[in-house]
């Protein structure tokens, strides 16, 4: 208990050693902390933590895929109940997979399967085609 | 924002906890210092040797309703992190507290007690671990982008004599040989970008194996939350002695020196939220 806030800072440090991160941290550092991190008990507000958890599990999703589905023009987290409060309201779920609704999933899935094409596309091409020269192909 | 709860007069409030620390002159003074966020002042409450950090919020708005409706916007979702963690983190400036998960909220300061009195030994035991360390973050990002525009343009590369942009002679690339080369260098650079930023990340692994006592490995931030360019490939957070930080900053000095296609970036010191809960021995399956 003697380690007071000059001990921590060790010699020769600013005031306070978390100057930077208060107010300056980015929302996905402080977000995977505050959700995902520190002490986690069930406190008298019940439906909190399983609200978190399926937060969690959301912003999951949307933070893996939003750049990927943004660029197939996909937006369905603007209107999922769980990440946007002008959307419907929450009907019963039991997972991600099931709140998407078919439509969305049929999306979802042929953005992945896009993507997936567009990579073999890109990852075979140089191979595959024959070079009548590879020598110069392969130099740097 | 103001509505009719008939079962909850106006007034109503409960407890929201920050976190826990050691009952004492110097928790007292962190929530004297520091203002709730809107919601009134932030208060210990003690029980034996611990103290929670407390501010009373609005039954209406941090009740089961109303916690649901805050979560499930983002924009809100957003706000109370910031004043959750600005709390923990101002706090943990003046002495170690253990930061407690966002939105755990009590009825009353005397479900607080019980909390504490329950959960003792087990509080006592993580603030003696965390006494006097600090959490950091470390992010690798592999960035082909970057390290394509660090390169030379293709044609300038090579041979001077025949760069420019009709090649005279024969053997010379025409425009489809031009494009397939120029795929296979993206290519290669996606590829070396990945893996130097996999080298990357396990060389700061080792260089700072002995500074942090602990490392915990986060799921790699993507997408639009993490805004940050390029790719995230490793996002680790280690268990650091804060009279070591410079150490630990020093010891990531030039890592990635040489490899434009790699980023490191270094956040924190952060209030030690990744080793609040100490990982548990090996029991797989097991809710955290």
């Amino acid at each position: 208990m003697s380690d007071s806030l000059a001990g921590r800072m060790g010699p020769g440090t600013p005031a306070s050693p978390y100057g930077g991160q208060g107010s300056s941290a980015n929302l996905a550092d402080i977000l995977e902390r505050v959700l995902d991190r520190g002490v986690v008990i069930a406190g008298d507000i019940q439906i909190n933590l399983l609200d978190i958890e399926l937060l969690t599990i959301k912003l999951r999703l949307l933070v893996a895929s939003v750049d990927k589905a943004k660029e197939m023009g996909i937006d369905w987290w603007e209107h999922d109940p769980s990440l946007s409060s002008r959307a419907r309201p929450p009907q019963q779920v039991a997972g991600p997979p099931e709140t998407t609704p078919a439509g969305q999933q049929l999306a979802l899935e042929n953005a992945r399967l896009r993507a997936e094409l567009a990579e073999l596309r890109a990852a075979a091409r140089p191979q595959d085609l024959p070079h009548p020269d590879p020598a110069r192909e392969e130099e740097r | 924002m103001t509505t009719d709860v008939p079962a909850a007069p106006a007034t109503a409030t409960m407890s929201y906890v920050y976190a826990v620390g050691r009952a004492g002159p110097a928790l007292d003074a962190a929530a004297r210092g520091l203002a709730g966020p809107a919601d009134g002042p932030l208060r210990t409450v003690a029980s034996g040797p611990l103290a929670a950090l407390v501010s009373s919020v609005p039954a209406d708005a941090y009740g089961e309703e109303g916690l649901r409706a805050r979560l499930a916007d983002l924009t809100e979702l957003a706000a109370l992190a910031r004043a959750h963690h600005a709390v923990v983190d101002a706090a943990y400036a003046r002495t170690t507290v253990l930061p407690l998960r966002l939105a755990t909220v009590y009825l009353d300061d005397a479900r607080v007690r019980a909390m504490l009195d329950e959960r003792g030994p087990a509080f006592a035991q993580a603030l003696g671990r965390l006494e006097g360390q600090v959490e950091l973050g470390v992010k690798v990002y592999a960035d082909p982008r970057a390290a394509a525009a660090a390169e030379p343009e293709p044609q300038a590369a090579e041979d001077p004599a025949t760069a420019g942009r009709t090649p005279p002679e024969p053997g010379a690339p025409g425009p489809g040989r031009a494009y397939l080369r120029q795929r296979r260098q993206q290519r290669r650079r996606h590829q070396d970008a990945y893996r130097a930023a996999g080298a990357v990340a396990a060389g700061i692994r080792d260089r700072v194996a002995t500074i942090a006592l602990d490392r915990v490995a986060h799921r790699p931030q993507q997408g639009e939350l993490a805004g940050a360019a390029g790719e995230n490939i490793a996002n680790d957070a280690y268990l650091v002695p804060a009279r070591r930080v410079r150490e630990f900053r020093r010891a990531l000095a030039g890592a990635a020196d040489g490899l434009p296609g790699v980023r490191v970036e270094l956040t924190g010191p952060w209030a030690p939220y990744s080793f609040a809960t100490p990982p548990p021995p090996a029991a797989p399956g097991e809710p955290r």
